[in-house]
């Protein structure tokens, strides 16, 4: 008996221990490759992240220039305006389903939020591009929809669900006590969501603001199919322009390996790992704070 | 309820995350094991020699469908032989022949331009046929441009030229659509259309592969862009336009009027033997040149003209 018990506690051990050396060594050969720009190729920190001057040389000479900032400003606006956009929606969506209509949203919304996310991102760049870019098109009379607005519509759609799921279960788990006492009070309904519940949820709603976020960087399929991929700042929502995930998927398979172009690539790979590390310590951080309060 | 739903869910995800990772892989193993003795019965019209043994071969997206189809032809001869083809990049097919993960490496750009020197000279180079280019244009620019100079071509790709109508065409704004700037389809434009002349990546839209360019053509006024002619088999979505009043056309490549060509070259570490030598043969050999054109793509043999 004893001995079974062992046995099976190593394997999970071992599998445990296995996911973490893994996670670390992801961590590490990114590290490995993304440096090369600036160790093997001499280029400064400063021009990757603030030079809008990108155009790396497909070989292992050298002498191009790797300005990422056209990309990284890419990222950032179009996973802002998501936000924007998916947000005040989610968070609604998620009073409704933990206050306004549990019944309701256990057996429908639930359910519907849940399919929202085992979509494939393949298949929200494919609407994307057969239908909203059209549509964009036609209502604001462009010469192509491709643009941030497409982009940050589509990660809206798409991030919608996390945050929902997230702030829903944070808005649950609002002691009953806290409501009852408003009640108590004279409070209306709007009043004990507004003034009580939001507040009390709000580490949790956080948390699940800044996975939607976490999300919306990494995506590059659904992103890449919409945004049209200019390598220009975008002039405003209905420019196209182009991000760091799209770059590295329409470079990665022709770019000669080890060369400029690569490792410039590999940069900007890194520079995604190292803004999802600040994202999950941001989670933490907040999720660390509600733990002290309670 | 709920637990079966989510089970569901579970599947469903599975299922599909494990069929977007083989979207491009074009797997075709032998199912029948290699005979141990001779049977006596092979085709000896088809095969003098019996070939088996597996190949691998990734690279190049603008030779794929060539590959692809010649796998299917050279299987029905030695179905023995069990072949697998990737696309994903000249640059991926270079470095993975070059470290030996695949037999065959299959690029639109010479080794040289993609590895160290080094190993580039490890390479056997194999010019399996010639690629034609053709911009390609919006058919409401169509009616009015049938051919632009080298000189227009260039102005209009480096966004000097920012209207049809400076051209000859309709009062429309030009929206250029380009591929990466790794690719090698762009490359070869850049070379001979464009008198290697730098793409204002700033002004145009970039498209992932030249089918998704296509599209993009075709659905917007003012657009122009290029592919390579195998993609404009049996299209009438879009319009090709003549360089200095030459059609791009398979003939017009031939004869050496036409300059926007290039080889497509599939490498091997060190000379090919087997299974590898045999397809290789095969790709180059006569019987399956009828193909080779069909499909859109020039014969080497046939070629007057070099690079």
């Amino acid at each position: 008996m004893a001995k079974k018990e062992t046995f099976w506690r190593s394997v999970i051990t071992a599998c445990g221990m296995l996911i973490i050396i893994l996670t670390l060594a992801i961590g590490a050969f990114l590290i490995y490759k993304g440096v090369g720009t600036f160790t093997v190729f001499h280029h400064s920190v400063a021009e990757f992240l603030f030079s809008p001057d990108w155009n790396p040389a497909d070989d292992f000479t050298g002498g191009g220039h790797v300005g990422a900032a056209i990309f990284i400003f890419g990222s950032i606006s179009i996973c802002m305006l998501a936000l924007l956009i998916s947000a005040p929606f989610s968070i609604a969506a998620a009073i409704f389903m933990a206050e306004i209509s549990p019944r309701l949203s256990e057996k429908i919304f639930q359910p519907a939020v849940e399919i929202f996310i085992g979509i494939p991102s393949v298949v929200y760049g494919w609407v994307g591009v057969t239908v909203l870019v059209p549509f964009l098109e036609r209502v604001f009379h462009l010469p192509y929809g491709f643009s941030v607005l497409a982009g940050a519509l589509v990660l809206a759609v798409m991030i919608f669900p996390s945050i929902t799921s997230v702030s829903a279960d944070a808005l649950r788990s609002v002691p009953e006590e806290y409501k009852e006492a408003a009640y108590g009070l004279g409070s209306t309904r709007w009043q004990v969501i507004w003034r009580v519940l939001l507040p009390a949820a709000r580490p949790g709603v956080l948390t699940g603001i800044i996975l939607g976020l976490a999300r919306a960087f990494g995506e590059a399929l659904a992103v890449a199919m919409v945004i049209g991929k200019k390598l220009a700042f975008p002039e405003n929502i209905f420019s196209p322009t182009n991000n760091l995930t799209s770059a590295i998927a329409s470079d990665m398979g022709g770019a000669a390996e080890g060369g400029e172009y690569n490792l410039a690539l590999w940069t900007m790979a890194l520079l995604l790992l190292l803004i999802s590390y600040v994202f999950i310590l941001l989670v933490r951080k907040i999720s660390e704070k509600q733990v002290r309060k309670e | 309820m709920k637990k079966f739903l989510s089970l569901l869910l579970a599947a469903a995800t599975i299922l599909v995350s494990a069929s977007a990772c083989s979207n491009t892989t074009a797997t075709s193993s032998a199912a029948a094991p290699a005979p141990a003795g001779e049977t006596g019965s092979s085709e000896a019209s088809a095969a003098p020699e019996k070939v088996t043994g597996s190949i691998t071969a990734s690279g190049s997206s603008a030779l794929y469908p060539l590959v692809k189809d010649a796998i299917s032809k050279f299987k029905k001869i030695n179905p023995d032989v069990s072949i697998t083809l990737n696309a994903g990049g000249s640059g991926t097919g270079l470095k993975q022949v070059s470290d030996g993960s695949v037999d065959i490496g299959n690029s639109d750009v010479e080794a040289a331009s993609k590895l160290a020197a080094d190993k580039a000279k490890e390479l056997v180079d194999h010019k399996i046929c010639v690629i034609t280019m053709a911009p390609i244009v919006n058919k409401d620019v169509a009616e009015k441009v049938k051919s632009l100079t080298t000189e227009q071509l260039v102005s209009i790709f480096t966004a000097k030229t920012k209207n049809w109508k400076e051209v000859g065409g309709p009062d429309e704004p030009i929206v250029l659509v380009t591929r990466p700037a790794t690719s090698g389809t762009r490359a070869l434009f850049k070379q001979y259309a464009l008198n290697n002349q730098e793409e204002a990546s700033n002004a145009s839209l970039e498209t992932d592969d030249s089918g998704a360019l296509l599209q993009s053509v075709s659905t917007h006024k003012g657009a122009i862009g290029y592919v390579a002619l195998s993609y404009l088999i049996n299209n009438t979505s879009v319009s090709t336009v003549a360089i200095d009043n030459v059609e791009p056309s398979l003939e017009n490549t031939y004869n050496g009027t036409y300059k926007v060509w290039g080889y497509e070259h599939m490498y091997t570490k060190g000379e090919p033997e087997g299974a590898v030598k045999a397809f290789l043969d095969y790709m180059q050999s006569e019987e399956y040149g009828n193909s080779v054109e069909t499909l859109g793509y020039n014969v080497t043999s046939k070629m007057k003209a070099t690079k």
